[in-house]
């Protein structure tokens, strides 16, 4: 579904700022692959990201989604075909817009047969009602209030919905819970998870809690300086434990995995 | 203040309100604030008087409202695809109009006295006519906006203004309808300078200076009157703002408090409208920290 050929980022390239954010990094998804990235800060796991959506072009290699080359793609045609969810729950919906407009910017766009003129139909709005009811959060009653009177949870569920409304190629979660509480973020995971499989959706996730990065999904990347260092899945990822985990990487980078967030977490 | 003048004001206020309407596509809804509007409004001025003093006014408008979006899409390739600062991309293209609309007018000012206008053909039709016609074109232009703003084109243009971040992610191209928005604004500020031409009888190449802040006053005023929030109340907000800033202009004219002050006071209007948030703030920090310091 997805494959990254030797992909390189270099940021500030010849100052004393230089970065290399991604090196001759290479990635290969199946369909319905859900994938889960953990790595210490500036791992290059955002930068990924990036790349794959198109934030930026990369300085070298080559980044394929179903057979097509996005390499050189914008950004908002990449995301036709990719959805993408960040940390900050106020990115991805416009608040000063009704919960019903923000649905059907998300909805129009790829729907079929639409045009730049095309308007919101009682179909459409009986639609978002019944996806947004299977999201549990009583969501399906407000649709023509703004989505700045949302609480960052029901924004980011909402964010979630809007990405996998037309079900994308390749879904991006970029820690896409971090800044919920934990109840909020569990509710979150839960709605990611069932939407996901109910679609089998192609998605890669990034998070800081390693039992969750373990649990969810069917395979398993850590990355350090901009590289992959271990990819685990099957049976040699069902008996991994979180400690265990934490001891690869320490082997494999002769370094602690030096994040508070993810001490803490587990 | 005579039923005349209120008349004149009202009238003018209603093909202000062109310029409302513009302000509020590029500046509410795409938050841009943008310079071009004092050149578009003269280019608008300059276009509808030189071919109504031919004899066209009907085409007049339509090349006001065409050289209008052209104005604005110069501005937006300068800030979407050159990567100049939104605020100096509207001066650049607005310092160039002024050459352009000398050029089209060919001297800075030109009296249609004896030539057909489209007031004087709606006066001839019907008593009130001006009025009418001014009504028509501002009720038309708004339920257009209004609709316009419901598609899916509007919902990715105001997105756009509402939260970049999200609109790259949304397979909406910020360039493009940052580009429709800043044309369709143009083209009515222009439209507007085309109509004041018509109505005033004459074209006058000073009229654009300040029109930003114009705009935007009347803007502020209007959404002081109806409040903010939704498509609807805006565009009503608009409309209602640009006749009472009118109305107030005629008041000032008739008073000694004369007319070469009124763009002071809409400065002042204007800044103060826009501030108003920060001055607020400002204020309850303070109070708070009185009340902190009385607790000690």
């Amino acid at each position: 579904m997805l494959t990254l050929t030797n992909v390189s980022k270099t940021f500030n390239p010849g100052t004393v700022n230089e970065k290399k954010a991604l090196e001759n990094l290479s990635l290969h998804l199946e369909p319905g692959d859900f994938v889960t990235i953990i790595g210490g800060n500036g791992a290059g796991k955002s930068t990924l990201f990036n790349a794959i959506a198109g934030s930026f072009f990369v300085d070298r290699g080559r980044i394929l989604l179903d057979g097509d080359d996005m390499t050189f793609r914008p950004e908002y045609k990449r995301s036709r075909y990719v959805g993408r969810l960040f940390q900050d729950p106020l990115k991805g919906t416009a608040p000063h817009m009704t919960i019903e407009e923000n649905m059907a910017l998300a909805y129009l766009r790829t729907a079929k047969a639409s045009s730049a003129f095309s308007t919101i139909t009682k179909k459409d709005r009986d639609y978002f009602a019944q996806r947004l009811a299977a999201l549990g959060l009583g969501l399906e009653d407000r649709l023509k209030q703004p989505v700045g009177l949302l609480s960052g949870g029901q924004r980011q569920a909402l964010t979630l919905l809007m990405a996998t409304l037309v079900t994308p190629k390749l879904l991006l979660l970029d820690e896409h819970t971090a800044a919920l509480d934990p109840g909020t973020a569990e509710k979150v995971l839960e709605l990611t998870r069932k939407i996901v499989s109910e679609n089998k959706i192609t998605c890669l996730m990034i998070t800081h809690n390693i039992s969750s990065a373990l649990e969810l999904g069917n395979r398993t990347i850590m990355m350090d300086g901009g590289k992959i260092v271990l990819d685990i899945s099957g049976e040699e990822r069902a008996h991994t434990t979180v400690d265990g985990l934490l001891e690869k990487f320490r082997t494999k980078t002769n370094k602690v995995l030096d994040n508070d967030r993810i001490l803490l977490s587990e | 203040m005579s039923i005349q003048i209120l008349l004149t004001n009202t009238e003018q206020g209603l093909i202000y309100s062109l310029v409302a309407l513009g302000l509020y596509i590029s500046y509410r809804t795409l938050d841009i604030a943008d310079l071009t509007t004092d050149g578009s409004f003269t280019l608008g001025i300059a276009c509808s008087a030189i071919l109504t003093s031919l004899g066209h006014p009907v085409l007049g408008l339509a090349a006001a409202l065409i050289a209008g979006a052209l104005a604005g899409g110069v501005t937006a390739v300068l800030q979407t695809k050159l990567g100049v600062q939104p605020i100096l991309a509207g001066i650049i293209t607005m310092t160039g109009l002024y050459s352009i609309n000398l050029m089209i007018m060919g001297k800075s000012n030109l009296t249609l006295l004896r030539v057909d206008t489209l007031f004087r053909w709606a006066d001839g039709l019907m008593p009130y006519g001006t009025l009418v016609l001014a009504l028509v074109f501002a009720v038309v232009c708004a339920v257009l906006l209004v609709l316009f703003l419901r598609t899916q084109l509007g919902l990715s243009l105001r997105a756009t203004g509402d939260n970049r971040d999200m609109v790259a992610a949304s397979s909406i191209n910020p360039a493009f309808t940052t580009t429709v928005g800043l044309c369709i604004a143009n083209a009515l500020i222009a439209v507007s300078g085309g109509l004041l031409a018509q109505q005033q009888g004459y074209g006058d190449l000073t009229l654009g200076t300040g029109m930003v802040v114009i705009g935007l006053a009347s803007l502020v005023i209007g959404e002081v009157l109806v409040g903010r929030g939704g498509i609807v109340r805006g565009v009503v907000g608009a409309l209602i703002g640009s006749i009472i800033y009118r109305v107030l202009t005629g008041i000032a004219l008739t008073s000694n408090l004369g007319a070469s002050n009124l763009k002071l006071v809409s400065a002042v209007i204007v800044a103060a409208a826009i501030s108003w948030p920060a001055v607020r703030d400002k204020i309850l920090f303070y109070k708070k920290r009185k009340e902190a310091d009385k607790e000690c």
